[in-house]
C-alpha cells in the first residue's frame, strides 16, 4: 500500500508540470496581457515596457515559466494586475469554492445514489421510466439556462432565496450548488441505476439473498458497496471538475469564488491569476484521483494494492 | 466467484479521471470493460458477428431507440436541406418586429434583433449539428486510436501516453475553452471542434485502453499470436471489433453534450461567432430577455434539448444492447 | 456509503484549514449607508493609476482636487484652489486653499500636489495615466519614449511657499486649467510615498468619504468623514460598494431589495425598467460618445472614394430605430463628434454631422456604389465581447446596413473574447474594417472630444487618421486664450472630421441608475458616476 502509494505520487510529477505548462502556454498564447490595461486607449510604449518588466513578461516564455514554478514551491504565486498578491485571491476564492463543492457533491451523493438506488431495483417500471426521463432533461439543457432560470423564479417571482450570494455561507450555496450539480447529479442517477441492476444478478447477491437475509441488509451491505465502486470513482473525479467548472455558475449567482477569479483573470489576461488557480485546481485533481483509488481498495476487497 | 485476473493499480487508473462534464457517460461503460468476450472459444469474427447481430435485433424492437433514430434522421435532412422547411433567411432581420411574438411566416416569434426565430432555429441545426458530429468523430478517432496503442503495448508506450492523458484531462474544460477560443478570430466551426478535440480525446482514450487491455488477456487473442498473427492484424482484425463497443456507447453520449458545450461556449462570449448561425449563439443572445422574450430562449433551447436527449437515448439504447449482462 | 466519508471529509478539513483566511468582514450595512453595484478595479487605486470608472467612483468619494466638476452642469469650479492665473496660457500660478486636510489629519498643501503629480509623471512608477502630465515641462525627462527617465521631478513644476506653486507647460493650451479636476491630478497625504503599502491596503484622501474597509475583490465600506472641510459633505453615514461580475445579477439583487443603488442597468433590463422602478430610474446624459473608427493604415479603407463609402455606411444604420429598440433612449443618436454634456457655449453643436448621420438607405447605397463598394465586399464590425452589451448594437448595426444595402452578408459582427484582446489587436493595428471605439471624456471640454481621437499619433487615435487641415486647426485652438474663440476654432477642426467621415458618430451615451425606495436625491455627474454624497437615506 505504503509503495504504491508512493509510486503513484511519483507519477504525478510530470502529469503536474505537463498541465502547468500546457495552461502556461494556453494563456501565453492569448496575446499581450499589457494591451488591456490602459482602457479604451493605448499604453504609450515607455509604461508598457516598464510593466512588462515589472511582472517579468519581458523574459523568454520557457524562463517565465521556470522562474514560474520555482517561485510556486516557495509558495509565492506572483501578483495580479490590481497589485494582490494571487495567494491573497486564493485566500478569499478557495474557501467559498469548497463550500459550493461540498453542496453540490452532497446533493450528487443524497439524491443522486437514492434515485440511482431506486431506480436500479425497479427496472422498467413507472418510477424508473420518469426518472430517466427527467434525468436525461436535465443532462441535456445547458446549466446557464437551468440557473438564470431558477434565478428567476425563486429569487425574483417567487422570492424564495437572494438572487445572489453575499457572504457564501452554506445556506446561500444551496441553489447554486443544485444548478452546479446538476449535470453530475443526472449521471450518478444514471451511473448507480446501470450499476445496481448490473449487480443484482450477480452469484454474490443471489447467495444472500438465498442465505434468507433481510432485503434491506442484502441491498445495503452486500449489492450497494459492490455498486459503488463506479459512482465513487465518478464523484472523486468530479470533485476538480466542479471546482473548475464553477465558471458558469459563479457568474450566475455573482460567487466571488474559483471560477470568478478564473474569469475576471482571462479577460484581463491576467497570467499569474490563471496559472497560480490552475496549478491549485490541477493538485486537487490529482490528489482526488488517487484518494478514488485508494477507495476502491476499501469497497472491493479483491482489490489489494502492492 | 469467477476467476478474476489481478488487479494492477495501471488498470485501477484507468477507470479514474472521468472528471469534466464532457466525459461523464465514461464510467457508466466502464461496466463493459469486462463484458465482452467469453470463454466459449469461438473465433473473434463470428463472436463479432453474433454480439452485433443479437444487438440489432434488439435494438430493432426498441421504441426508445427507433424514436430517438427517427429524431436523428430528421435532424440530418433539416441540417442538409433547412429551405426544405423554412422559408427566408435566417440573416434577414428587421429590427422592427424586435421581440413580437409569433405571426405569419414566423410561427416562433422574433429574437431581440427582429430574426425570426423559427427560421433560425430550423438553420442552428446545421452548424449544432456539425459540431456534435465533427467533434465525436475527432474525439473518437484520436481518443481510440492513442488509448488502443496504450492499451496494447503497455510498458513505456503506456505510462507516457496515460501520463499525457491526465495532463490533458487535469485543464477543466470551460477554462480551456475560455483561453483557447477567446483569440480565435476565424469565424467557421473548425476551432471550436478543434477545442473540443483537444481536451475530448482523453475521455475516449481511457475507455478504449480499458477495453483493449481486457481484449488482449482473452483466450482468442492469444491464440492468434500464438499463431504467428502480426500486432498490425491482432490489434485491427481482432482486438478491435470486441473493444469498439464501449468507445461507440461513450461518443454517441458525448455527442450530446459537445452540442451543449457548443451553448455553453456561446453564453461566455466565445463560442461560434456571425454569420454562423447555431443554437448556442441564438440561447446565449436571448438568456438576458428572458423576462421579456421568453419564445426567443425556449425555441433553440428546445430544439438543443431534444437533439441531447435523442442523441444520448440512442447511446443509451445501444448500451443496453451491446450489453449481455443486461439482457 | 461508508466508502464516501473520507472524500468527503478530507475535502471539509481542506475547507477548514482555509477558513481562517477567509475574508468575512461585513460592512455596517443598513442604517443609513447605501449600497451600490460596483466592479472590481482594475488597476491599484493611485489616482494617476485608475482609467477606469469602476476604480473612478471610489476616487470621486475618497479625493478632492484643485477643480471639481460640477455634478449637474459639468463646470469646472475652483475646489482646493484658491486660483488659477495666467497671462500667457502657458505659465500658470496656482494657489492652494488653506484649511483643507487629508482624513488622516495631514494638511493639504502646494507640495501634496507637486509630490504626486512628480510620483504619476515618473517613469518607473508606471502609472497608467501618466500622459496626463504630458503638457507639464520636462515630461520627456521624467517620462521618455523609452529608455530609462533622466529627471525624477518635472521642471515645470515649481513650489513657491506652502500654498502656492507654479506650472510650465511645454506647449500653450488655455483649457488647461479646467482639466485639474480630473483624478490624475489629486493631492496625496506623505503615507503614500513613507508607506506605499499600507496606503493601498486603505487609501487615504481628503474627500467627504474615507474608506473604512477594504475586501479586494468583494467590497468596499467608505464612511462618511466628518472631520471633511469642504462644502459638499456626504448627506449618508457611508458607502458600501459591491463587487458583481455581472450587471444583471446586480440588478436582480435591486429588485430583490437587497441592494440600493444600481448604476449600470444591463440593456436586456431596459424594457422592465418602468414596470420594476417606477421613477426610481434615472437616465441622465453622460460625456460618452460610441462611433466606429476605421483602420486608416489598411489601404483599402484610405483610398480615394473611402470618404463615400464610409458615408455611405453612416447614412444605412437606423440609428433613431437602435437607440429607441435596443438601447430604450439611454442612447440619443449622434449628429456630431462631441457629447450634450458640453452645452452649446463648451462646444457640441447638434446637427454638426448634417445628412451623413441621417438614415437614408437610399443614398446609402448609392453612396458605397460610387465609393467603389465595400472593400473586401464585407465590412466586419470588430467588438470585444466581454463587457457591455456590445453584441446587441453591433448585430442591430449590421442588420441595418444589411437592410440598406440589400444584402445579407453586407455587414458582420467580429466579436473578440476579450477587452485585452481586442486592444491588443488594435494596439498591434490588426482591424481590416471599422472598428468599436467608446470614448469617456476625462474633463468636459471639447478639446478632449477631438484632439486625443483625431490628432495625428495622438494618444487614442487608434485608425492612425491624419489630416493637416485638422491638425492645424487644433493647434490654432489650443493657442487661443479666449475660450469662446478656442470653442469656435475647435468645431472648424470638427469639421474637417466630417469632411472625410473619420469616425462614423453612432450614439450618445446616457448614464442610467436604478435605485431602491429607500434613496432619495440620487443624481448622475456627467462622468455617468452617482453623486455619492448628495443621496440620502430614509
Amino acid at each position: 500500500m505504503g509503495r504504491y502509494v508512493v509510486r503513484r505520487l511519483l507519477q504525478m510529477i510530470p502529469v503536474f508540470v505537463g498541465a502547468t505548462l500546457l495552461i502556461f502556454l494556453m494563456v501565453n498564447v492569448m496575446g499581450d496581457p499589457v494591451a488591456g490595461l490602459c482602457g479604451e486607449r493605448a499604453c504609450d510604449p515607455a509604461t508598457a515596457a516598464q510593466l512588462k518588466k515589472e511582472f517579468g513578461l519581458d523574459k523568454p516564455l520557457w524562463q517565465q515559466y521556470l522562474t514560474y514554478m520555482g517561485n510556486v514551491f516557495t509558495g509565492d504565486f506572483g501578483t495580479a494586475f490590481n497589485g494582490q498578491p494571487v495567494t491573497e485571491l486564493m485566500g478569499s476564492a478557495f474557501p467559498v469554492t469548497i463550500r459550493l463543492t461540498i453542496v453540490a457533491v452532497l446533493f450528487e451523493i443524497v439524491i443522486g445514489i437514492t434515485l440511482g438506488v431506486l431506480t436500479g431495483l425497479r427496472r422498467g417500471r413507472p418510477v424508473d421510466t420518469g426518472v430517466l426521463l427527467a434525468t436525461l432533461v436535465v443532462i441535456s439543457v445547458p446549466t446557464f439556462v437551468t440557473g438564470l432560470l431558477l434565478q428567476l423564479l425563486l429569487g425574483i417571482r417567487w422570492g424564495w432565496i437572494r438572487p445572489s450570494v453575499r457572504t457564501g455561507s452554506f445556506d446561500e450555496l444551496i441553489v447554486p450548488g443544485l444548478v452546479l450539480a446538476s449535470v453530475s447529479l443526472a449521471y450518478v442517477t444514471r451511473l448507480t441505476r446501470t450499476s445496481i441492476a448490473e449487480n443484482r444478478r450477480s452469484d454474490y447477491v443471489r447467495t444472500a439473498v438465498a442465505k434468507g437475509l433481510p432485503h434491506r441488509r442484502v441491498v445495503t451491505r452486500h449489492l450497494l458497496r459492490n455498486s459503488l465502486i463506479p459512482v465513487v470513482t465518478f464523484i472523486g473525479t468530479d470533485i476538480g471538475a466542479l471546482m473548475g467548472g464553477a465558471i458558469v455558475t459563479e457568474r450566475i449567482f455573482n460567487i466571488h469564488g474559483v471560477g470568478y477569479q478564473l474569469y475576471q483573470g482571462i479577460l484581463r489576461q491576467n497570467t499569474q491569476t490563471v496559472v497560480g488557480f490552475v496549478t491549485v485546481l490541477v493538485l486537487v485533481f490529482l490528489v482526488a484521483n488517487l484518494l478514488v483509488d485508494l477507495l476502491y481498495a476499501v469497497l472491493d476487497p479483491r482489490i489489494r494494492y502492492a | 466467484m469467477p476467476e478474476q485476473p489481478p488487479y494492477e493499480p495501471e488498470r485501477a487508473i484507468a477507470g479514474t479521471g472521468m472528471g469534466g462534464a464532457m466525459d461523464l457517460g465514461a464510467s457508466e461503460a466502464a461496466g463493459l470493460e469486462k463484458a465482452p468476450g467469453g470463454p466459449d472459444g469461438t473465433g473473434p469474427r463470428d463472436k463479432a458477428r453474433s454480439l452485433w447481430s443479437d444487438a440489432w435485433r434488439d435494438l430493432r424492437r426498441n421504441p426508445v431507440f427507433l424514436a430517438s433514430a427517427l429524431v436523428i434522421l430528421f435532424l440530418v435532412f433539416v441540417s442538409l436541406w433547412p429551405s426544405a422547411i423554412a422559408s427566408g433567411s435566417p440573416l434577414s432581420c428587421d429590427l422592427a418586429k424586435a421581440q413580437d411574438g409569433s405571426g405569419p411566416g414566423a410561427p416562433f416569434g422574433y429574437d431581440g434583433q427582429g430574426c425570426n426565430v423559427y427560421t433560425r432555429t430550423v438553420y442552428g441545426a446545421r452548424t449544432s449539428v456539425t459540431v456534435g458530429v465533427c467533434a465525436t468523430l475527432g474525439v473518437a478517432l484520436f481518443g481510440s486510436v492513442l488509448g488502443a496503442l496504450a492499451g496494447y503495448f503497455g510498458g513505456v508506450w503506456d505510462s507516457v501516453l496515460s501520463r499525457l492523458t491526465d495532463v490533458f484531462f487535469a485543464i477543466p474544460v470551460v477554462l480551456g475553452g475560455l483561453v483557447l477560443l477567446s483569440v480565435v478570430t476565424s469565424n467557421t466551426v473548425w476551432p471550436v471542434i478543434g477545442f473540443m478535440v483537444l481536451l475530448g480525446w482523453p475521455q475516449l482514450s481511457r475507455i478504449a485502453r480499458g477495453s483493449v487491455i481486457t481484449a488482449k488477456h482473452h483466450d482468442y487473442v492469444q491464440a492468434a499470436r500464438a499463431l504467428g498473427a502480426s500486432d498490425s492484424r491482432i490489434l485491427l482484425r481482432h482486438i478491435a471489433p470486441n473493444a469498439v463497443a464501449p468507445v461507440i456507447v461513450v461518443a454517441t453520449i458525448a455527442l450530446g453534450t459537445y452540442i451543449a458545450l457548443e451553448a455553453t461556449l456561446s453564453y461566455l462570449g466565445v463560442g461560434l461567432k456571425p454569420p454562423s448561425v447555431s443554437w448556442g449563439i441564438d440561447i446565449s443572445a436571448a438568456s438576458p430577455y428572458i423576462r421579456n422574450a421568453p419564445h426567443a430562449l425556449l425555441w433553440p433551447s428546445g430544439a438543443l434539448a431534444v437533439t441531447v436527449l435523442a442523441f444520448i437515448m440512442l447511446g443509451d439504447a445501444v448500451r443496453d444492447a451491446l450489453d449481455p449482462k443486461l439482457r | 456509503m461508508r466508502g464516501m466519508t473520507p472524500v468527503r471529509w478530507s475535502a471539509a478539513a481542506a475547507a477548514l484549514a482555509l477558513l481562517p483566511t477567509a475574508c468575512g468582514s461585513s460592512a455596517g450595512n443598513g442604517g443609513a449607508v447605501v449600497s451600490s453595484s460596483w466592479g472590481d478595479p482594475q488597476n491599484p487605486l493611485e489616482p494617476a493609476n485608475t482609467n477606469e470608472v469602476q476604480g473612478g467612483k471610489v476616487l470621486d468619494m475618497v479625493f478632492r482636487g484643485l477643480k471639481k466638476y460640477d455634478p449637474r452642469t459639468g463646470e469646472a469650479r475652483n475646489w482646493l484652489a484658491e486660483s488659477i492665473e495666467t497671462t500667457d496660457s502657458r505659465n500658470f500660478t496656482i494657489k492652494v486653499k488653506d484649511g483643507w486636510r487629508f482624513s488622516n489629519g495631514e494638511r493639504v498643501t502646494a507640495r501634496s500636489f507637486v509630490d504626486a503629480w512628480n510620483y504619476g509623471a515618473s517613469l518607473k512608477h508606471h502609472q497608467k495615466n501618466a500622459y496626463f502630465f504630458g503638457y507639464i515641462d520636462g515630461y520627456d525627462k521624467t517620462h521618455p519614449d523609452s529608455g530609462t527617465q533622466r529627471a525624477d521631478t518635472l521642471s515645470g513644476l515649481r513650489l513657491v511657499d506652502d500654498h502656492t506653486f507654479t506650472v510650465r507647460l511645454n506647449q500653450k493650451f488655455s483649457g488647461f486649467p479646467d482639466t485639474l479636476g480630473y483624478a490624475a491630478f489629486a493631492p496625496l497625504p506623505r503615507l503614500f510615498f513613507t508607506d506605499h503599502a499600507a496606503w493601498l491596503d486603505k487609501p487615504v484622501g481628503n474627500g467627504p468619504y474615507a474608506i473604512a474597509s477594504y475586501t479586494k475583490g468583494a467590497q468596499m465600506y467608505l464612511k462618511r468623514w466628518d472631520g471633511y472641510p469642504g462644502p459638499d459633505k456626504a448627506r449618508n453615514e457611508g458607502v458600501t460598494l459591491m463587487v458583481y461580475t455581472d450587471s444583471n445579477t446586480a440588478y436582480t439583487d435591486l429588485l430583490a431589495g437587497n441592494l440600493d443603488l444600481v448604476d449600470d442597468v444591463p440593456a436586456a433590463q431596459l424594457k422592465n425598467v418602468e414596470g420594476d422602478l417606477g421613477d426610481r430610474y434615472i437616465n441622465t446624459p453622460a460625456g460618452i460618445i460610441q462611433t466606429l473608427a476605421f483602420p486608416y493604415y489598411d489601404k483599402a479603407w484610405n483610398k480615394p472614394g473611402s470618404a463615400k463609402v464610409r458615408t455611405g455606411l453612416s447614412m444605412a444604420i437606423n440609428r433613431a430605430q437602435i437607440t429607441r429598440t435596443i438601447f430604450r433612449g439611454t442612447r440619443t443618436p449622434a449628429t456630431d463628434w462631441t457629447s450634450p454634456v458640453l452645452g452649446a457655449d463648451g462646444g457640441f453643436k447638434a446637427g454638426l454631422c448634417g445628412s451623413a448621420c441621417d438614415y437614408d438607405p437610399r443614398r446609402a447605397k448609392e453612396l458605397v456604389k460610387e465609393g467603389g463598394g465595400i472593400p473586401g465586399g464585407q465590412v466586419k464590425i470588430t467588438y470585444n465581447a466581454d463587457t457591455g452589451s456590445h453584441k446587441e448594437w453591433v448585430d442591430a448595426v449590421c442588420n441595418s446596413i444589411n437592410n440598406a444595402l440589400g444584402d445579407d452578408k453586407a455587414c458582420v459582427g467580429n466579436p473578440v473574447g476579450t477587452f485585452a484582446d481586442f486592444r491588443n489587436q488594435i494596439g498591434q493595428h490588426r482591424m481590416s474594417g471599422p472598428f468599436r471605439a467608446g470614448w469617456q471624456m476625462d474633463y468636459p471640454l471639447i478639446q478632449n472630444f477631438l484632439q486625443p481621437l483625431y490628432y495625428t499619433g495622438a494618444s487614442s487615435n487608434d485608425g492612425q487618421w491624419s489630416d493637416k487641415s485638422f491638425d492645424r486647426l487644433v493647434n490654432q485652438a489650443n493657442a487661443e486664450t479666449d475660450t469662446a474663440k478656442a470653442v469656435t476654432a475647435f468645431q472648424k477642426a470638427e469639421e474637417a472630421v466630417r469632411d472625410a467621415m473619420a469616425a462614423i458618430p453612432l450614439w450618445y451615451q446616457n448614464g442610467s441608475a436604478g435605485y431602491s425606495d429607500r434613496l432619495s436625491h440620487v443624481a448622475l455627474n456627467p462622468f455617468s458616476v452617482p453623486v455619492y454624497n448628495e443621496i440620502k437615506v430614509g
